[in-house]
């Protein structure tokens, strides 16, 4: 995992509610093994036709889209399936924010272990950049993890702070997965040190 | 058991909760025990993980392991999967577990099946307990009276190293069943009429307790496949407190407690309610006896509506986005607004899965199927959800009834469910599904997935279409 300090990227907005697991890594790619190169298949059924050529339909193929590190999405994004190989082709492909109003607890729990920022904001707030990213192929926004904010250099949004010509939102996140995302730290290693704990905390149970 | 100390009311779930927390973390997020962790045939990258650092599993009789999403459904022979990726997953979990010494119902064991049917089934899931598995609808285990959550691979790997898991603190919504079911309406029908009603992301952050009189009367069957589909609504888990229900049917199960150990069980598991003063921080009630049989007709489970219904026209929509949303849906699934849901023919049937893999949702479906016949041109498929449902149908003849009908009778597995196995819905087929999600793609690329009963899979396999089972029932 490496560390995540501010990140200024073009975001891929992605304009669906529910977009759930099963079409960020459809199930006949979770027995590949991580070593893969999961990007390849990040939204794989909605990236390529069925004879494998481009989707031209598909947001991620449009052209200002492709370097697409941040995303935009609406309510409910990674809901379903446990799998974390959802988290692993956002990842491979490069993604390190996703955005949006609401996400699937499972998605933001496993998003959380491997270095993927989930940000939830207003629905009004996300609906207004993914706005600002349709109508602007290639639009940069910046994630600044430190100063716990999102800015996108465009005027309106008035339910927030306008700051000359960019918009900026602040977003919440807890000290620990700001410390662990900002140092690459590992949550497994942490819980090892506390082993005397457990071991009291079973003794004395049932 | 530690005493209670404070006079605070709680829920069932902070009663489990407070039992299973060791400490809490600065950030607010609290170190759970866990008592059992079920593993399936996708956990091969969370043992990997643990090689990677030197680590083998710290509790293993507290994991329990069975194959499910990649095991066929033809034949019991793992060789016979053609892709050998595949099948390294399925072969991976009986290497893992036998090197961890943890127990393994395999596919030559008559106990295998799909992991949430078969953990009921032998006792293995029990009230008051923390129950983890690396798939979302280990929600299932809730209708026990415990406290059951899926995880994703790198949780696993933490709950194998540590048998501990970090996690924050969900709200609790309370949803409370009122009325009393109509004839050839199900527990699928509450679940879908739950998840139509508070949206998928309606219980995100949430743990869902049922409560009600409604509840009560229902079977354990029942209540397995309503806390199954509780992930469905965005629920971290669904819940219901034991009762004489569940604790009939707990008794003399392999892994349950016997004798002396099962009374001071039984005594321990009373105390697993609500306080009737406890406090939930959203609450919802439904009446069950104004649902009719429910039918999907888009690509998220809260698309669900009473089978007597039209396609819903998108101009209709509260907003641009659902309008979107829903112009998305029809045309991947092939349906124009207004369109009678009882005019879709279908091309698939299938009954089983971890929602209604189960004896009960096979003899509501038999109870459709006896004396008549699969429409023509429709492929129906029956995949129990685990050998001991395949032995006691068989044993009750039901086997017969669904072959004379034409149903093709199958070996446990998710199979159809999600198509890991290769068992999948062709590009633009039409598939009338016992299962839990219609996502796009779900059942394979391209297809076209109706979640409903098993009993309305029936009535749509003899019918050609989807039908009304409740007209099929008439008379019977």
């Amino acid at each position: 995992m490496e560390p995540f300090k501010s990140l200024r990227a073009v975001a891929l907005p992605i304009a669906q509610p529910n977009l759930d697991t099963d079409q960020i890594l459809p199930a006949r790619f979770l027995h590949k093994p991580r070593a893969e190169n999961f990007g390849e298949y990040l939204f794989r059924d909605l990236r390529f036709r069925r004879d494998g050529s481009d989707n031209p339909d598909f947001i991620l193929n449009k052209p200002g889209y492709r370097a697409a590190r941040i995303v935009l999405a609406e309510e409910n994004f990674g809901c379903g399936s446990s799998r974390e190989h959802a988290v692993w082709a956002l990842y491979d492909y490069g993604i390190r924010a996703v955005i949006a109003p609401s996400m699937g607890d499972i998605f933001v729990s496993n998003a959380a272990k491997n270095g993927l920022l989930t940000i939830v904001l207003p629905a009004p707030a996300v609906a207004g950049m993914i706005q600002a990213a349709l109508a602007e192929p290639g639009l940069q926004i910046t994630v600044d993890l430190e100063a716990q904010s999102v800015t996108m250099p465009v005027p309106g949004a008035a339910s927030a702070a306008t700051l000359g010509s960019v918009t900026q939102f602040n977003f919440e996140i807890d000290a620990y997965r700001q410390r662990c995302l900002l140092s690459g730290l590992d949550e497994l290693g942490y819980t090892l040190t506390l082993l005397d704990s457990i071991e009291t905390f079973e003794r004395g149970y049932r | 058991m530690s005493p209670e100390t404070s006079h605070q009311a709680h829920t069932l779930f902070e009663k489990i909760w407070r039992r299973h927390a060791i400490q809490v973390r600065e950030d607010g997020q609290t170190l759970l025990y866990v008592d059992s962790h079920f593993l399936q045939d996708g956990s091969a990258p969370a043992f990997e993980l643990l090689r990677q650092r030197g680590l083998e599993p710290r509790v293993p009789h507290r994991s329990f392991a069975t194959p499910d999403h990649y095991v066929p459904t033809d034949t019991r022979d793992l060789a016979s999967i053609a892709d050998p990726e595949k099948r390294a997953m399925a072969e991976a979990l009986r290497r893992d577990s036998a090197a961890a010494g943890i127990r393994f119902f395999g596919l030559d064991d008559p106990r295998q099946g799909i992991v949430h049917v078969v953990a009921p089934e032998q006792g293995l899931s029990q009230p008051g307990m923390l129950i983890v598995c690396g798939d979302s609808h280990t929600s299932t285990h809730g209708a026990l009276g415990a406290l059951a959550f899926g995880i994703g691979t790198t949780e696993v790997a933490h709950v194998l190293a540590t048998q501990t898991l970090w996690q924050r603190k969900p709200r609790t919504l309370r949803v409370l069943l009122e009325g009393k079911l109509h004839e050839g309406v199900s527990a699928k029908d509450i679940i879908l009429a739950i998840i139509a009603k508070i949206g998928a992301a309606g219980a995100t952050g949430h743990v869902i307790e049922y409560a009600g009189p409604a509840l009560a009367t229902l079977s354990m069957e029942a209540r397995l496949t309503i806390c199954n589909m509780t992930i469905e609504a965005g629920g971290r888990a669904g819940m219901m407190a034991p009762d004489a229900t569940t604790f009939a049917y707990l008794k003399g199960r392999p892994f349950a407690p016997q004798g002396e150990e099962w009374n001071r069980a039984v005594e321990r598991w009373r105390g697993l309610s609500s306080d009737p003063d406890a406090t939930f921080d959203k609450e919802v009630s439904l009446n069950v006896s104004e649902i009719a049989p429910m039918v999907t007709w888009g690509n998220s489970p809260e698309d669900a509506v009473a089978v007597t219904a039209r396609v819903p026209d998108p101009a209709t929509a509260p907003s641009a986005e659902r309008r979107d949303a829903m112009l998305r849906a029809l045309r991947y699934m092939g349906l124009e607004p207004g369109m009678a849901l009882t005019d879709l023919k279908i091309d698939r049937a299938f009954i089983g899965s971890c929602t209604n893999g189960r004896l009960e949702d096979l003899e509501s479906a038999v109870a459709v199927v006896r004396g008549r016949k699969v429409a023509t041109g429709v492929e129906a498929w029956v995949v129990p959800g685990s050998g001991p449902v395949k032995r006691e149908a068989e044993a009750r003849g039901l086997d017969r009834v669904f072959k004379e009908a034409g149903f093709q009778w199958r070996e446990a597995g998710c199979s159809l469910c999600l198509g890991t196995n290769g068992d999948l819905v062709a590009p633009g087929q039409r598939c009338a599904s016992s299962t839990n999600r219609n996502f796009v793609g779900r059942q394979g690329p391209g297809s076209r997935t109706h979640l409903m009963s098993p009993a309305m899979v029936a009535a749509a396999a003899v019918s050609g279409r989807l039908a009304d089972v409740r007209r099929l029932l008439e008379g019977r």
